[in-house]
């Protein structure tokens, strides 16, 4: 078991022919993703990967022909809304958006729209999903983890990598990891995301991996303190930030004193989360 | 990216939200002229993209054109905050009989824009909101179907404004989130909005702030850009495509990754060192970004020691090495690196880098107290 991809997810790539789009989904597919199409408006009728994966017109003609059940984003940031939208339109139960750089106006409106349809959306500016042995939805190394019984959730990419491959060194795998992205507005949040770990047989312990700005770690510290049973590790950055400066992701940013790494970390001390100084630590405190 | 309240206003004025009469000008005879059409009375406001410019002594009220050009002599040579005020804006005075606050912020909690409202405008909003929550109204606005008229009536009943300015309310509240919506604003805040004596309502001041990542629909913006409040180095690294912000440690970080170089910075000042700054090169770690970011970073007198901290994933970390020697090859460095690679190929990396002068490190924690050792003097 795993939460949101296994070995059945049926994974469709918007935006496969772009530089992005189809470094990464080489990448995937040699990881053993199971990649039934690709979509880039104007080449449907072509096929890459020396013919083993066909590229459709539009995300509904995909949809329609393969069945697939996830889709995965590389488009630029000025067409990812359209991009997002068009996949909820056809019905694709779970999208994944890595784009970078997606303006918040657009992502209210997607995030609206997703969520009247029903549709899960993980990102925007973030590194996808793995589940070990299984699936690779994103651009997060493959070789870096092993299958194992730790949920990873993180607003961050290489941060995640970092720990990913520190458990690794450890003998300690992961369930699921999940990217979900450093943008103010995006998708599942670490809530909805612990929720799934917590229901998940497989996952036995939770990283969870957050940063300065907004709520979201407070308002997951509440929610680790009265529904979860599992034990969470949690290492937040940028305690060394200063106030009202972005830190690269458009999210990161301490606005009029709040959303600072020591009142996150206090919140979630105060759920019995064990908290790691810094990323490597969190290996040791798993729980072997 | 913030406007300045001229561009701001010339946005409003654009979408049917009412200002003051007023011109911009940099000449303080210029001003005079400018007053004296104006009809005497004027305010003269610096253009600096920080709060508090009326404390400062950037906003006066001159009562003849005499004044307003001594004013804007005294003004137009200060500096605000470390800001040099280059433009001033010269508006008609207004006799004021109510302040209104009146502004439309993205709400990261309710993922949709909201407009805050209150009846006591004017005054330092941060501190209603601190003391006195209650006298500030917020409205979440749909983003799909946008600002509805029941909205703005509701904001208007709200902060008791007397029903025969509701109309002329409820137009400029429409008009205020159509330049909000349309400029791809994080903020459009109107403090204060003002019920004159005779009778107009007018927005006396304009805040705008536009979202970086939607600069790409607002070509227009980007001219608009104040050079002024940022470092010349963040400019530069923006050409580069790296996010670079300065900081007033010693330890310069190059880091891939914004997460990771938050968690550098971190560890350095745990391990009693402090950052210069933050730098986040991105994916992969070419010879010719790294390059470009050992100049920026080189370019801050105040760095004692570089630390590379880069995580090698599909980039592997032989690879990165290759990348770095490259870039030494290139810019001149004279003061102490240390390297931490780790991930795919950490050691081949390592390696490679084992015969230069750059010392490497296993650990995160290793490497930025090795940075600490070597920028107070030490040596490994």
């Amino acid at each position: 078991m795993s939460i949101l991809i296994n070995n059945k997810s049926r994974v469709l790539v918007q935006g496969i022919t772009g530089n992005e789009g189809l470094f990464h989904s080489w990448q995937m597919l040699q990881y053993g993703t199971n990649i039934v199409a690709g979509v880039t408006p104007g080449k449907g009728g072509d096929w890459i990967f020396d013919g083993k994966t066909p590229i459709f017109d539009s995300v509904k003609v995909a949809h329609n022909a393969t069945g697939a059940n996830v889709s995965v984003i590389f488009v630029p940031a000025n067409y990812a809304a359209d991009a997002m939208i068009e996949a909820a339109d056809a019905g694709i139960p779970l999208v994944v958006c890595i784009t970078e750089g997606v303006p918040v106006r657009d992502m209210m409106q997607v995030r609206m729209y997703l969520d009247q349809h029903n549709v899960k959306l993980v990102g925007p500016n973030c590194p996808g999903l793995l589940t070990p042995g299984e699936s690779n939805v994103g651009i997060i190394p493959g070789n870096i983890s092993k299958p194992g019984n730790v949920g990873v959730i993180s607003r961050s990419g290489t941060l995640t990598y970092e720990v990913l491959h520190a458990m690794m060194m450890k003998d300690i795998g992961a369930s699921t990891c999940i990217g979900i992205g450093g943008d103010p507005i995006h998708g599942l949040d670490f809530i909805d995301v612990l929720e799934m770990f917590e229901a998940d047989p497989q996952t036995d312990q939770v990283v969870m991996i957050g940063e300065i700005g907004g709520n979201d770690e407070q308002k997951a510290a509440d929610y680790i303190a009265q529904f979860m049973t599992k034990p969470v590790v949690s290492f937040i950055a940028g305690d060394s930030a200063p106030e009202g400066k972005r830190m690269g992701h458009a999210g990161a940013i301490i606005e009029d004193g709040e959303g600072t790494a020591a009142e996150k970390i206090q919140a979630l001390r105060i759920s019995g989360v064990q908290i790691a100084r810094h990323p490597e630590e969190i290996a040791e405190l798993l729980i072997r | 990216m913030k406007l300045h309240e001229y561009q701001s206003k010339k946005l409003f004025e654009k979408y049917d939200v009412p200002i003051p009469r007023g011109r911009i000008s940099n000449n303080a005879s210029e001003v005079k002229q400018i007053a004296e059409e104006l009809g005497g009375r004027v305010v003269i406001k610096s253009q600096v993209l920080v709060g508090g410019r009326g404390k400062a002594g950037g906003i006066k009220l001159a009562r003849d054109p005499a004044e307003a050009k001594q004013f804007a002599t005294d003004i137009l040579g200060m500096e605000i905050k470390g800001l040099p005020v280059r433009k001033i804006l010269v508006d008609e005075a207004v006799g004021i009989d109510r302040e209104i606050y009146l502004a439309i912020v993205n709400d990261r909690a309710s993922r949709s824009p909201i407009v805050m409202a209150s009846a006591a405008g004017g005054v330092d909003i941060e501190e209603v909101a601190h003391l006195s929550p209650e006298k500030i109204i917020k409205i979440a606005i749909n983003p799909l179907i946008g600002l509805q008229d029941f909205q703005a009536r509701d904001i208007a009943i709200g902060i008791d404004l007397p029903k025969e300015h509701w109309k002329n309310f409820i137009k400029i509240l429409h008009g205020l989130y159509r330049v909000f919506w349309e400029s791809d604003a994080t903020l459009a805040e109107i403090n204060p909005l003002v019920l004159s004596k005779d009778r107009r309502l007018l927005a006396l001041d304009a805040k705008m702030i536009i979202d970086d990542n939607a600069l790409f629909r607002h070509p227009d913006f980007m001219e608009m850009r104040d050079v002024d409040v940022e470092a010349p180095a963040e400019i530069e690294a923006r050409k580069y495509g790296l996010s670079y912000i300065k900081l007033d440690g010693h330890i310069g970080c190059m880091v891939n990754g914004a997460g990771l170089a938050m968690a550098t910075m971190d560890i350095i000042q745990q391990s009693g060192g402090l950052p210069a700054n933050f730098l986040d090169i991105g994916g992969g770690a070419g010879a010719e970004k790294v390059a470009a970011a050992l100049r920026i970073i080189l370019s801050d007198p105040n760095v004692r020691v570089i630390l590379i901290n880069i995580f090698g994933g599909i980039t592997r970390c032989d690879e990165v090495a290759r990348g770095i020697l490259a870039a030494f090859n290139e810019v001149e460095v004279k003061i102490p690196v240390v390297v931490r690679l780790v991930g795919t190929n950490a050691e081949e990396g390592r390696q490679l880098l084992a015969g230069s002068a750059i010392h490497t490190a296993t650990s995160l924690v290793q490497a930025a107290r090795s940075a600490v050792i070597l920028a107070e003097g030490g040596s490994l």
